[in-house]
């Protein structure tokens, strides 16, 4: 199982992914900077990581969206490689439309780091495999723009669908998200997108592991 | 066309330079003849009190700042200290108080660039920061607005940027109305033998400009920040910088893949003063002239002026001597961060500042005398007036103890700041192994399995007006303690020295008064100051703040799994105090807070006793004895108490009837050198033989137990109760 880091100027928490991906599968993963425009055919998990990609200027992933990596990106997406975008990597894939809905600009008009429950809704993906449905997990949050929306009608479908993976759980929902969504599924089931941060509560010196299922399930190392 | 430098010199410009009448008469006897407009802008930028401790140098140079493990002191761009394995923490404090008062967001942020640069200009990764804050009266009208603004500029810069806030302090008092204070702590890693200095070396070599392009952004600002503040404050924004933390990230790893490739010879960051301090410093220092020539500086704006160019404050620049024939490769890695490359000047050997600018010299200044020999003065000074003894006897108690603890816990100034420290990331890098809300915070080091860095920044500004020696001491004696209580050896501190007007005698003396205590304790307890920044006229109207000298410090864990902390106590563990009963209440949160007066004496730091209480409190923390810490500060052993309880969600059941002396003394007296640990019941004889052999006093307080903070038949509060006090003052007072 062979992972790949994007690099775009701005992303800020691209070494705590690979830390992460690094610990969890004991093999580095490799890195891909803007520019490129294809992708090693051996990767099998694509992971977008937090940050501000191009300063969030103008909107919240929205330059990063358009760069060449990007297509890079959608057609390994289209050949069903996995593909995980965490905080500023989850606005990128909705900016790119590889994801429904919106991220916007938390309730409280602040950013916000603290700890969160979540509960993963669909525990059947290839992100979660490793929890159970229901489960109530721990996970870090540190966002502006986490505020998630979708009209009705879309919504709708998604629930239909089972493609909300993961809703803020007993009250803790820190940006006034629709519905407490904290991440969600595309309909082929293979491009995650999140807002709270599971790579930063994977060791004891994290205080908890609660976010190494998510590794786990997408590397396929579910035994360790 | 060609930009004129020959606007006339009058005493008005020159006064309007903050240059005093006997400034200018020494450029005129130092060049022999009247200076060009640009040359006044940059004596004005040069001898300012911002860039050239004028007032303060003389007294600075008695501060202890040497030390075994101190590998660069102050001089440079942030201090350089051993931890170790060839591992180096690269660390500064500064202020951006002026800026900050005048446009919050923006002065925050560029506050935080700013020591974010000076640390990776050393050629460290960041890897912590922490903020000491100030504000007005919290019913002052201004300071909502104030905490707003810099409370979002600090977290919208750093976060961006990618650096957890690990600590800080945030503190309210009316004599902050009209200066408030912004101090920004950046700590770095770097390897011992990969430190880059600004001192030049090598002559006829290129001197490149590199970051984001010159604006007008920041004309004059370190000028403005040597100034007192009146009512024309709302004319000074447009000298206050912007910030681009995208920018600076990219700055960041352009310049760590830099340093990698050995093209650098010196390199120095534009922060005050911009591009004629970086230039002048990087030349004086190298004991070289500099020649620039400002059509190669990248601008982004139109029609520039040199003068202009040479005072811009813009953000995310730097200034380097570059090896010549790695220029190719230098320049590839700026390109593909998107950022400017370009050879902007020369190094020289006749110790000249020269300036060119559209074929016309604009500048030809004598390059020592602007930088390290830059005017120095002996500024008179007064003591300040001995305050008389309070006794505990003559300080009323509370009528109600329960009530006195709520009021204090739910005060502006001791209630829980999780409004602000939410807003800042606190978590990014994955080190993060203590969060703001305990005594210091706590940092792996990356690459090693257990090391970690302690960091905290304190300062008691009540203290240092009563008593500026004994409030100097116990700035340093509070920080070393926090940077104990979590188990690490403190290494060394930088110190952030927020005065008033120096030209008062008086000023001067509280100046002078910190500087002793602060140079007495660092001594006693090998805590050596290894950088610094000094911040005077911290005036409106006449009006100075509370003399507020921050020591931030950074100590040693050598196996964070030992380490202590605040809210880890077990049920049913003994909680032993180590140190004195309390008894002093002068100068306390008590008096103020509780009884609403300003009176008596700052407590004195007895440094011995400090000392020997803290070796022995790391000692039983490392050998895995204790299983929560907190020192006793502000607020006294109740406070302790009732943050260990808060931290922890856990009651405890206390009696001080082994105590002498008058209960609200006990409980809120202030007196030093003091900690609350937590024990498992069966070690606490141990625990308390050990103090005894060592010399150190103590007193068993009681256990942890329930839900309710209980002591004696005087206090009696669900440890929620307390909580809610704690949370809701800050929500309440922005919502």
């Amino acid at each position: 199982m062979k992972s790949a880091v994007v690099q775009l100027p701005g992303l800020n928490r691209d070494r705590d992914m690979i830390a992460a991906l690094t610990l969890i599968s004991g093999e580095a993963p490799i890195t891909i900077w803007q520019t490129e425009t294809s992708i090693p055919d051996d990767v099998d998990l694509i992971v977008i990581p937090g940050g501000f990609s191009y300063g969030d200027y103008l909107r919240c992933g929205a330059i990063a969206a358009r760069m060449p990596v990007m297509q890079a990106i959608k057609d390994k997406a289209a050949k069903g490689v996995k593909v995980l975008g965490v905080c500023n990597g989850f606005q990128i894939l909705v900016e790119a439309g590889m994801l429904p809905g919106v991220l916007m600009r938390n309730t409280t008009l602040r950013f916000v780091c603290k700890e969160v429950k979540l509960e993963v809704v669909n525990a059947d993906t290839h992100f979660t495999r490793a929890y159970a449905q229901g489960q109530v997990i721990r996970c870090p949050v540190a966002h502006h723009d986490g505020n998630y929306f979708v009209d009705d009608e879309t919504l709708a479908g998604m629930q239909d669908r089972n493609e909300i993976v993961f809703r803020y759980a007993e009250g803790t929902n820190p940006n006034g998200s629709l519905s407490d969504i904290a991440g969600v599924i595309n309909r082929e089931g293979n491009v995650l997108g999140m807002m709270p941060h599971p790579e930063n509560l994977i060791e004891a010196a994290h205080g908890g592991r609660d976010g190494r299922g998510i590794f786990a399930s997408a590397l396929d190392v579910i035994a360790a | 066309m060609t930009i004129p430098n020959s606007i006339a010199i009058t005493p008005e410009l020159v006064a309007g330079h903050g240059l005093k009448p006997d400034e200018y008469q020494r450029i005129l006897d130092l060049i022999g003849r009247e200076p060009s407009f640009t040359e006044l802008g940059i004596f004005s930028a040069m001898w300012n009190e911002h860039c050239s401790y004028k007032s303060s140098k003389k007294w600075l140079r008695t501060l202890p700042t040497k030390g075994p493990r101190v590998i660069q002191g102050p001089g440079e761009n942030a201090g350089v200290v051993d931890i170790d394995d060839g591992d180096v923490v690269v660390f500064k404090m500064e202020s951006h108080n002026h800026p900050s008062y005048i446009e919050p967001y923006q002065g925050a942020a560029t506050g935080v660039g700013g020591i974010l640069r000076d640390v990776f200009t050393m050629g460290a990764r960041p890897i912590a920061a922490m903020n000491a804050l100030r504000f007005g009266s919290p019913d002052h009208p201004k300071t909502k607005h104030l905490v707003s603004g810099v409370v979002a500029g600090v977290g919208g810069y750093g976060n961006s940027f990618g650096v957890p806030t690990v600590g800080g302090e945030v503190e309210f008092d009316a004599r902050y109305n009209g200066n408030i204070l912004v101090n920004a702590f950046a700590a770095g890693l770097a390897k011992s033998d990969a430190i880059f200095l600004s001192e030049a070396k090598g002559v006829g070599l290129p001197v490149v400009y590199l970051g984001a392009k010159t604006g007008r952004d920041g004309v004059g600002g370190a000028t403005m920040a040597s100034a007192e503040f009146d009512e024309s404050i709302e004319e000074k924004r447009p000298t206050v910088q912007v910030g681009d933390p995208f920018t600076e990230k990219c700055l960041l790893e352009a310049c760590l893949e830099l340093m990698k490739t050995g093209a650098v010879i010196a390199i120095q960051d534009m922060g005050a003063a911009g591009l004629t301090c970086s230039a002048v410093e990087m030349g004086a220092k190298g004991d070289l002239g500099i020649e620039l020539n400002l059509d190669q500086v990248p601008v982004r704006e139109e029609r520039m002026t040199a003068y202009e160019m040479m005072l811009s404050e813009s953000q995310e620049r730097m200034l380097m001597v570059l090896q010549p024939e790695k220029e190719e490769e230098a320049k590839a890695i700026f390109v593909k961060w998107g950022l400017d490359f370009a050879i902007v000047g020369k190094t020289t050997d006749d110790l000249r500042f020269r300036v060119l600018h559209q074929g016309e010299e604009v500048a030809n200044l004598p390059i020592k005398d602007l930088g390290d020999q830059a005017p120095e003065y002996d500024r008179p000074w007064v003591a300040s007036p001995a305050r008389a003894p309070l006794p505990a006897s003559q300080v009323a108690e509370p009528a109600d103890y329960n009530a006195a603890l709520l009021t204090l816990v739910g005060s502006p100034n001791q209630s829980s700041r999780r409004w602000v420290w939410e807003q800042y990331d606190t978590l990014i890098q994955g080190n993060s192994l203590q969060h703001p809300g305990g005594d210091a915070g706590v940092v792996r080091v990356e690459g090693h399995a257990r090391k970690a860095l302690a960091f905290s920044s304190d300062v008691t500004p009540r203290y240092v007006e009563a008593d500026p020696y004994e409030g100097g001491k116990q700035a340093v004696a509070e920080c070393w303690r926090n940077l104990v209580a979590t188990g690490a050896e403190p290494l060394a501190a930088t110190d952030n020295l927020n005065f008033g007007n120096p030209e008062k005698p008086e000023i001067m003396g509280q100046l002078v008064g910190a500087i002793k205590g602060i140079g007495e304790a660092c001594l006693a307890l090998d805590f050596p100051i290894v950088s610094g920044n000094v911040s005077l006229y911290n005036e409106t109207n006449g009006v100075a703040i509370l003399p507020t000298p921050t020591i931030a410090g950074v100590g040693l864990l050598p196996d964070w799994q030992k380490m202590a902390k605040i809210g880890s106590a077990g049920d049913g563990d003994c909680l032993i105090m180590i140190g004195q009963d309390g008894s002093h209440l002068g100068s306390s949160v008590y008096l103020r807070d509780v009884l609403d007066t300003v009176d008596g004496p700052a407590p004195e730091v007895d440094l011995a006793a400090e000392r020997r209480n803290g070796e022995f409190v790391r000692s039983i923390i490392r050998s895995g004895q204790v299983t929560a810490c907190h020192d006793i500060s502000s607020g006294g052993l109740a406070i302790t108490l009732a943050e260990m309880a808060m931290a922890s969600r856990k009651g405890a059941r206390i009696s001080l009837k082994a105590q002498r002396g008058l209960p609200h003394a006990l409980l809120f007296g202030e007196d030093q050198a003091r900690y609350v640990i937590a024990v498992s019941s069966d070690l606490a004889n141990f625990v308390q033989a050990g103090a005894e052999s060592a010399g150190v006093p103590f007193r068993r307080l009681g256990t942890v137990e329930g839900d309710r903070l209980v002591v004696d038949d005087i206090i009696d509060l669900p440890v929620v109760t307390l909580d809610d006090a704690s949370e809701s003052w800050f929500p309440g007072f922005m919502a």
